[in-house]
């Protein structure tokens, strides 16, 4: 459904040139569950922020059901692919109430029956009505990041484009969007790109994998062959090990 | 004998709506070991952690039944008492070191200052410097030494913050998720050096944390709080063996590579375990 | 359920409860700020007087009364609580229809320069590029010219009066709040919750107008309200030159210009319309103050 082949980003910061991503390749498959891992700089979120036109590509093509995305990205992209933020704080208007968050989406894209879209997202996230016209610090962290998701899918899009959509979270709020996100996608049939720094995250909601470090994919893994351990590259066997925690064995 | 004490601490905050108790009667003791604190945001472990080294910020105020720090009562301690013990003999580590270290000094010359307002020649103090950086595993430490914060990575700069916290060999160490910000093979290097401190040297640690796994697999000994109280305490070996409630909803709530749970076991919170 | 029930509620039922329950909310924030309510007051009364200056006016402020017996009255003379001037005028009278001429000043410059700077300041930083030069060179050129110096020029090819004293006030006070916009544009044009409105396809133009401007809006806000006072007396400082409000008109700056010749033996006829301007300077400090407190998150604890 959505094909990456040798992707480059390049960041142009004054003289400096900075090369994010540096030839990825990965396809994802309708109905299925991606997953990216890294760490931090290794240039998992760029690859989702270029994938929907938020970061420039200088190189590699993105195709869509066979044909490559036209940039700028077109409206009607952005009725099939949709993206939620990590940062719940951050992805949210702090002067707009969660109707108009919800609204805004549906007059650009000219969708009809606006007032039963929007009580339905607010049913389908978990928050009730009672939420519908309040300010984004009314809520906690997890509501917003329904909010988040509700405002994703009122759109009706094909694929999610989930950039650590948890990690701002505490650890029992994440169970909960992490549920709600897997419900979402049996009920509706969506499509999943999900980028973590969590292997244990990763591994929950993502039949196949991606590793990348310093802006490379370092091994492509499914999920079983993750849960048997049978990483190939020393790099992915090291994150496997420090997801454990700490261990007395490590300091000797 | 035991290096801090604690007993009834309680941190309060006045708000529009009257004061508001974010700490409610905490008490333990700390030896020389890794104690874990650990706890979800707005569960008071931050501010118990402050309050110890009386950074309580305004207009919050501490009280304690009993707070002492080596035989010395740490309530009411006068700004120059407390000079004399913060970042000599008990220093705090916190999240983000982008905050901590000043971004107009080079990181050598903060160590330096350091050392020597307790008392050091310029000499002494650099060579201590260098010393220090090199025991906090960086590579490197000429040029740590010469560079500015912004110049360095987010896991250089957390060991460049806890070099200058421990220049002055604390007895006492307050690390504030001290990784959090650090990716998971920085942190586990991070979390080695913090060891080897409270081995090699005896030194005290408070390691304050959302992640219940790494703590465990870390500290010796686990406080869990829940809305401003411990609601158990148990040894980190013994976590399995976690009675309270709210202990073992944190453990289950999280995702495994292994496990399969669907859907993952969600967190009912009981009214009556803040009380 | 009472009206305070009502707009405190953590789950409004309406957008406009929504909305009123926010409004509220800032207005508690402010009320608890007494110097705030002070220059609020002030404010206030200014656009009370204005709107009553008829009625409330005593005399004429523009005929003057008997010249012979009337003329320089000092203070709490009967019938002229702040005396008369050198035209037999009541300088109570005179300071009552000044206000309008103040509000006029002060609402035309907030009305002219609030929306250029706003939109200059926020494409230029949610564009960037040689959209951002361009226009932050033309505001920087713009801020180089002394703000009393090409008031003067104004006025001197359009001719004196208080309208083109005005427009040239406007169009010389716009740069600052164009940085301000600027500044606070830079800080949210990368942030997620614009990148969010983007993917769903909103065009620059509503981005700016109902995610940017919006945030930008209440800094700027304040700030007016602080130039506000130096609004005020800049169009003194035109009055008092003669190149903005002519005579007979009430205007502060022109009465003090007035004055001057009798300053040391007839004082009040300066002084009163000074305290005028440094009164309703005072209470848009204060009400500034207080917005600032109320409006600006970076203060906030």
């Amino acid at each position: 459904m959505l094909d990456v082949k040798d992707l480059e980003v390049t960041f142009t910061r004054g003289v400096e040139q900075v090369h994010a991503v540096r030839g990825v390749t990965f396809r994802v498959e309708k109905g299925e569950s991606y997953g990216i891992v890294g760490e931090s700089g290794s240039g998992k979120s760029t690859v989702l922020r270029a994938i929907c036109g938020l970061a420039p590509t200088s190189g590699g093509e993105i195709a869509f059901e066979g044909s490559p995305l036209p940039t700028p990205r077109d409206a009607a992209f952005y009725r099939r692919v949709q993206m939620v933020f990590q940062d719940p704080y951050a992805s949210l208007h702090p002067r707009h109430t969660v109707d108009s968050v919800l609204s805004e989406p549906l007059a650009i894209q000219g969708f009809d029956d606006r007032e039963n879209r929007i009580e339905r997202a607010l049913e389908e996230v978990g928050l009730g009505q009672g939420f519908r016209f309040r300010y984004p610090h009314q809520l906690s962290g997890g509501q917003r990041q329904r909010v988040a998701v509700a405002r994703a899918l009122i759109l009706e899009p094909e694929i999610l484009l989930l950039d650590e959509p948890t990690s701002a979270l505490d650890a029992s709020i994440q169970a909960e969007v992490l549920n709600l996100l897997d419900r979402l996608r049996v009920e509706r049939g969506l499509t999943y790109i999900l980028v973590s720094h969590d292997l244990a995250v990763v591994s929950h909601m993502c039949e196949r994998l991606l590793v990348m470090q310093h802006g490379q994919a370092v091994e492509e893994l499914a999920r079983d062959a993750l849960r048997a351990r049978a990483a190939r590259t020393d790099y992915t066997r090291r994150l496997l090990q420090a997801s454990v925690g700490y261990s007395r064995e490590d300091a000797a | 004998m035991s290096l801090l004490n604690v007993e009834n601490l309680r941190v309060t905050f006045p708000t529009r709506q009257g004061p508001a108790e974010v700490v409610r009667g905490v008490s333990f003791t700390l030896g020389r070991e890794r104690l874990g604190i650990v706890g979800e945001s707005g569960s008071g472990k931050s501010q118990t952690g402050r309050a110890i080294l009386g950074l309580t910020p305004h207009p919050g105020t501490a009280t304690a039944d009993r707070l002492e720090f080596d035989g010395i009562d740490l309530r009411g301690l006068s700004a120059r008492q407390w000079r004399g013990l913060r970042g000599k003999r008990m220093s705090m580590v916190m999240q983000d070191p982008k905050f901590s270290l000043n971004p107009v000094m080079a990181v050598g010359k903060q160590l330096m200052e350091v050392l020597r307002t307790h008392g050091a020649s310029r000499a002494e103090a650099r060579r201590a410097a260098l010393e220090m950086l090199e025991a906090v595993q960086i590579r490197d430490p000429e040029r740590v030494f010469r560079a500015y914060p912004h110049e360095l990575s987010g896991g250089m700069g957390q060991r460049a913050m806890i070099a200058m916290m421990l220049v002055s060999a604390p007895d006492l160490l307050i690390a504030d998720e001290p990784t959090s910000a650090l990716d998971v093979t920085i942190q586990i290097e991070v979390l080695r050096i913090l060891d080897r401190l409270v081995q090699e040297r005896g030194m005290g640690l408070i390691f304050i944390s959302h992640d219940l796994r790494l703590v465990s697999s870390f500290c010796d000994r686990v406080l869990v709080m829940y809305a401003g109280r411990v609601v158990e305490e148990l040894r980190a070996s013994d976590l399995s063996q976690a009675r309270h409630p709210y202990t073992q909803g944190l453990l289950n709530c999280l995702p495994q590579i292994d496990g399969d749970r669907r859907p993952l076991p969600t967190l009912d919170r009981d009214a009556s375990w803040a009380e | 359920m009472t009206t305070r029930a009502w707009l405190l509620s953590e789950q409004p039922a309406s957008r406009r409860q929504a909305r009123l329950g926010q409004a509220y909310r800032t207005w508690l924030a402010f009320r608890a700020n007494w110097l705030a309510m002070v220059g609020l007051a002030i404010v206030v009364a200014l656009v009370v007087v204005a709107a009553l200056a008829d009625v409330l006016a005593p005399y004429n402020p523009i005929l003057g009364q008997d010249l012979n017996t009337t003329r320089l009255l000092p203070p709490l003379s009967p019938g002229h609580l702040l005396g008369t001037d050198d035209l037999a005028r009541d300088i109570l009278s005179r300071l009552i229809h000044g206000t309008r001429l103040t509000l006029m000043v002060v609402v035309l410059v907030a009305l002219i320069a609030t929306p250029i700077g706003l939109l200059v300041g926020t494409t230029a930083g949610y564009f960037g590029g040689w959209i951002d030069t361009v226009l932050m060179r033309l505001t920087d050129i713009v801020l180089a010219f002394p703000r009393l110096i090409l008031a003067l020029a104004f006025v001197a090819a359009l001719g004196p009066g208080i309208e083109n004293a005005v427009i040239a006030i406007a169009i010389t006070s716009w740069p600052p709040y164009a940085r301000l916009a600027r500044a606070e544009t830079l800080t949210v044009r990368n942030s997620d919750f614009i990148a969010a409105t983007r993917l769903q396809g909103a065009s620059s133009a509503r981005i700016i107008w109902k995610h940017i401007v919006p945030l930008c809006m209440s800094s700027v806000i304040i700030r007016v309200t602080l130039d506000m006072a130096g609004i005020i007396l800049t169009a003194a400082g035109l009055g008092f030159l003669g190149l903005g409000a002519q005579p007979p008109q009430p205007e502060w700056g022109a009465m003090i210009a007035g004055g001057r010749r009798f300053l040391i033996d007839q004082w009040w006829v300066a002084t009163m319309p000074g305290i005028a301007i440094f009164i309703v300077s005072l209470g848009f400090n204060l009400l500034g103050d207080g917005l600032r407190d109320v409006l600006d998150p970076k203060g906030r604890k």
